[in-house]
């Protein structure tokens, strides 16, 4: 089959490798329909993320039908039509009990790597590094898909690709981000990146009850997208977004931000280049200038939401603003399985037609373009499909 | 916390006595670690002592080349190289500072020959240079060729210790598994079910109530076997097993289960002993868990929560994979590849 593999940092490429196949009883096999980029693949592509090793099959955000299953998988049958979650999660542990599908304790063959890097092991995810698992990812023709009793949920026929495929990824995390806001009505969020995660929490604190939303980003069609979805905007490259802020709350500041950019914020002036240089050196895996701005700005007793994924160490972060404001503080790689049901119901109601974020339709033949022009913002790409 | 077990510094062999706990820094970090002779290695001289000298005379030369590199080029005879030989003597330095300080010497005296082999080179290279004197670059290539003999000398020495002294084993570990203590036990009590989940075993067979025949995966293909009975045996909180009497191996284990707080699952606490003979067994069962066999426990019983929980083991053996490359998995070859 055809599959998407890192080749080196800043390069992907479409390799033809040998289909997979059922190992566990739990597993199933999916031949894919439609697999997205996301922002956190950008991250890999970028060299950022450690234990990507060249022959890795990226991809975590995919949807597909079942062509085969294990013996431990009663619930789904050939021919379903399902999409998948990208964190891997075994439905019997301690955290899959309460839900916290992206913490299973049982799904991440590498969990030492992880545990020397953050004390304890996440769960594993598709095509998203060794130390998250090694598992092979969705950017190709067929995927094994381990506890697929547990994962995959299945999608009626009226909806397109594009309206369900987001259930795999962005679009519960950036319900989760805003639900992680304890919104109270008329509630101001602010929301740092405009990306597929950063549109999706806008639409999503509309729907929990947000009075007032404030995103900011730089491209001008993505903060386009940011008004329709509901938010007024900032572009960061024209305003001072801390003054703006205050400005426009009255001086007491957000109730909660959402960092939707994640460990590489762009940013100019020394203290961006200053994030650059020691990213650059392996001094800091991650830039967290976007953190540092929504930490500043948040109002006393506000909360601090951040889907936006960090790897490793950062620097020069006000952790005396998180204390001396009394600060909460919400994160986590998104609890997917959790989500996935009460928002296909939501698609189904149309409160949210999430197919609004796409730009760019593609091949998978062509990954290597679509990477780039991803990373780039290039042509106002927000969001790319890819079809087998 | 964890807690390592190691053979007494006389470990008598005719009786199973406890054995002594280390804390898991004191690995390779004491003298007493490198008391060789008990384990059948015997060098002609102590190879901490020759390593030592070897890490000095390391940084002298190092500190030398990076102070003075004209000097130096001059006395050996190779003329105007200021930059080449202050690389070297950072390369010096760094092996030097390597081999006094390193856990594992023996891997900094092997770096120490590579470096003496491009020192040759290079003073083979010099020979071709307008200002170079080819009579003083002889000797200094002699004096390089006598202190890589030694190096490589010290370098085996170190080895054959450091194998013989490879931690034996063994961590105490707990994990928390979402079962009862009665479930648990019953899967342990059952011996048989521990090459399920423990890589190094490639069998365990019941061969009485009480008693059981364990073959286990030695380096290269081998195998080691050995008796054990079982002697705790307390319903649904704890089992222990130590070989019989006569084996040419000397492990014992036990493992404990308790009701984790709040009806949250199972406590399960593990811990195993393996005390290596004298001699080549010896190597061989030091060798059981590679080198760090802390990680490799844990990941037995990760695997083992992993069965009792989700009646798998998670893997991606078996799963494709696009072109692989020799450097792709470090991190020079992340960036070059
Ligand atoms: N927690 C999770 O489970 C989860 C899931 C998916 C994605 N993510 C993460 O969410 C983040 C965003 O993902 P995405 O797919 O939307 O990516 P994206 O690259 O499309 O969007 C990032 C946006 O941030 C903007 N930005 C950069 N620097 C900024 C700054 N200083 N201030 C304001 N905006 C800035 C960029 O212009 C861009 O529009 C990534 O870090 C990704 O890894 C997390
Ligand atoms: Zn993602
Ligand atoms: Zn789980």
């Amino acid at each position: 089959m055809k599959a998407v593999c890192w080749q080196g940092i800043g390069k992907v490429g479409v390799e033809h490798v040998p289909d997979p196949h059922i190992i566990n009883p739990r597993d199933a096999v999916v031949r894919v329909t439609s697999t997205a980029i996301c922002g956190s693949d950008l991250h890999l592509y970028n060299g950022y993320i450690p234990t990507v090793y060249r022959g890795d099959i990226l991809g975590h955000e995919f949807m597909g039908e079942v062509v085969e299953v294990g013996s431990g998988v009663s619930n789904l049958s050939v021919g379903d039509r399902v999409v998948v979650p990208f964190p891997i999660a075994c439905g019997n542990c301690f955290f899959c009990g309460t839900e916290q599908f992206s913490l299973c304790e049982n799904s991440n063959p590498n969990a030492h790597i992880a545990e020397k890097m953050w004390g304890h092991s996440p769960a594993g995810i598709f095509g998203y590094s060794h130390m998250l698992g090694g598992y092979a990812g969705g950017q190709a023709e067929y995927v094994r898909v381990p506890f697929a009793d547990v994962g995959p949920i299945k999608v009626p026929d009226t909806l397109t690709d594009e309206q369900v495929l987001f259930l795999s990824d962005v679009l519960p995390t950036g319900y989760m981000a805003a639900e992680n806001c304890d919104i109270d009505e008329g509630d101001t969020v602010a929301v740092w990146g405009c990306g597929p995660v950063g549109l999706f929490a806008i639409a999503s604190a509309r729907l929990l009850g947000a009075g007032r939303i404030i995103a900011i980003d730089r491209f001008p069609e993505r903060l386009r997208k940011a008004r329709e979805a509901g938010a007024e905007t900032l572009n960061y490259e024209s305003t001072d977004v801390l003054s703006a802020l205050k400005e426009m709350t009255g001086g007491r500041g957000p109730d909660a931000c959402i960092d939707a950019v994640g460990m590489e914020a762009h940013m100019h002036g020394p203290i961006g280049a200053y994030d650059r240089v020691k990213q650059a050196m392996r001094l800091e895996t991650d830039r967290p200038s976007a953190l540092r701005e929504a930490i500043m700005a948040c109002r006393k007793g506000g909360t601090l939401s951040v889907p936006g994924v960090y790897g490793g160490l950062i620097d020069k972060i006000p952790f005396g603003a998180i204390v001396n404001k009394a600060l909460k503080v919400k994160s986590g790689q998104t609890h997917v399985q959790h989500y996935m049901r009460p928002l296909l119901e939501r698609i189904e109601r149309g409160d949210i037609d999430p197919s609004f974020i796409v730009s760019h339709r593609l091949r998978l033949d062509d990954a290597p373009l679509a990477y780039e022009a991803f990373r780039d913002k290039e042509d106002d790409c927000i969001k790319v499909v890819m079809t087998p | 916390m964890s807690t390592q077990f190691t053979p007494g510094s006389e470990p008598d062999r005719s009786q199973s006595a406890p054995p002594r706990y280390v804390a898991e820094d004191e690995w390779y970090g004491t003298e007493a670690e490198y008391e060789y002779e008990d384990y059948g290695v015997t060098p002609m001289f102590e190879p901490r002592q020759l390593t030592q000298a070897l890490g000095w005379f390391s940084i002298a030369l190092g500190f030398t080349e990076l102070v003075a590199p004209r000097a130096l080029g001059r006395a050996i005879g190779v003329g105007e190289q200021p930059t080449l030989i202050r690389l070297c003597g950072v390369r010096e330095i760094v092996s030097g500072i390597g081999m006094l300080s390193e856990r594992y010497p023996s891997k900094w005296a092997m770096a120490r020959v590579a470096g003496d082999a491009i020192d040759l080179a290079l003073l083979g290279a010099a020979t071709r240079q307008p200002d170079a004197d080819r009579t003083r670059i002889a000797l200094a290539a002699s004096a390089v060729a006598g202190v890589a003999a030694l190096d490589v000398f010290a370098s085996r020495q170190l080895e054959s210790v450091e194998s013989a002294h490879a931690p034996v084993a063994i961590v105490a570990k707990a994990i928390t598994i979402n079962s009862s203590p009665e479930t648990l036990y019953r899967f342990w009590r059952n011996l048989e079910n521990f090459p399920r989940f423990m890589r190094h075993l490639e069998e365990v067979r019941m061969t009485g109530e009480r008693t059981s025949h364990w073959v286990a995966k030695a380096p290269a293909g081998t195998r080691l076997e050995w008796d054990a009975e079982i002697v705790e045996d307390e319903a649904s909180s704890r089992i222990a097993w130590r070989t019989l009497p006569g084996s040419s191996v000397e492990h014992e284990g036990v493992v404990s289960f308790e009701p984790a707080p709040a009806g949250r699952g199972t406590i399960v606490r593990v811990s195993m002993s393996y005390v290596p003979p004298a001699g080549k067994v010896g190597v061989q069962v030091a060798k059981l868990f590679g080198e760090e066999p802390g990680v490799q426990i844990d990941d037995d019983l990760r695997r083992m929560k992993q069965l009792i929980e989700t009646g798998e083991i998670a893997t991606t053996e078996g799963q494709p994979s696009g072109r692989r490359s020799v450097l792709g998995r470090t991190t020079l070859g992340r960036w070059l590849s």
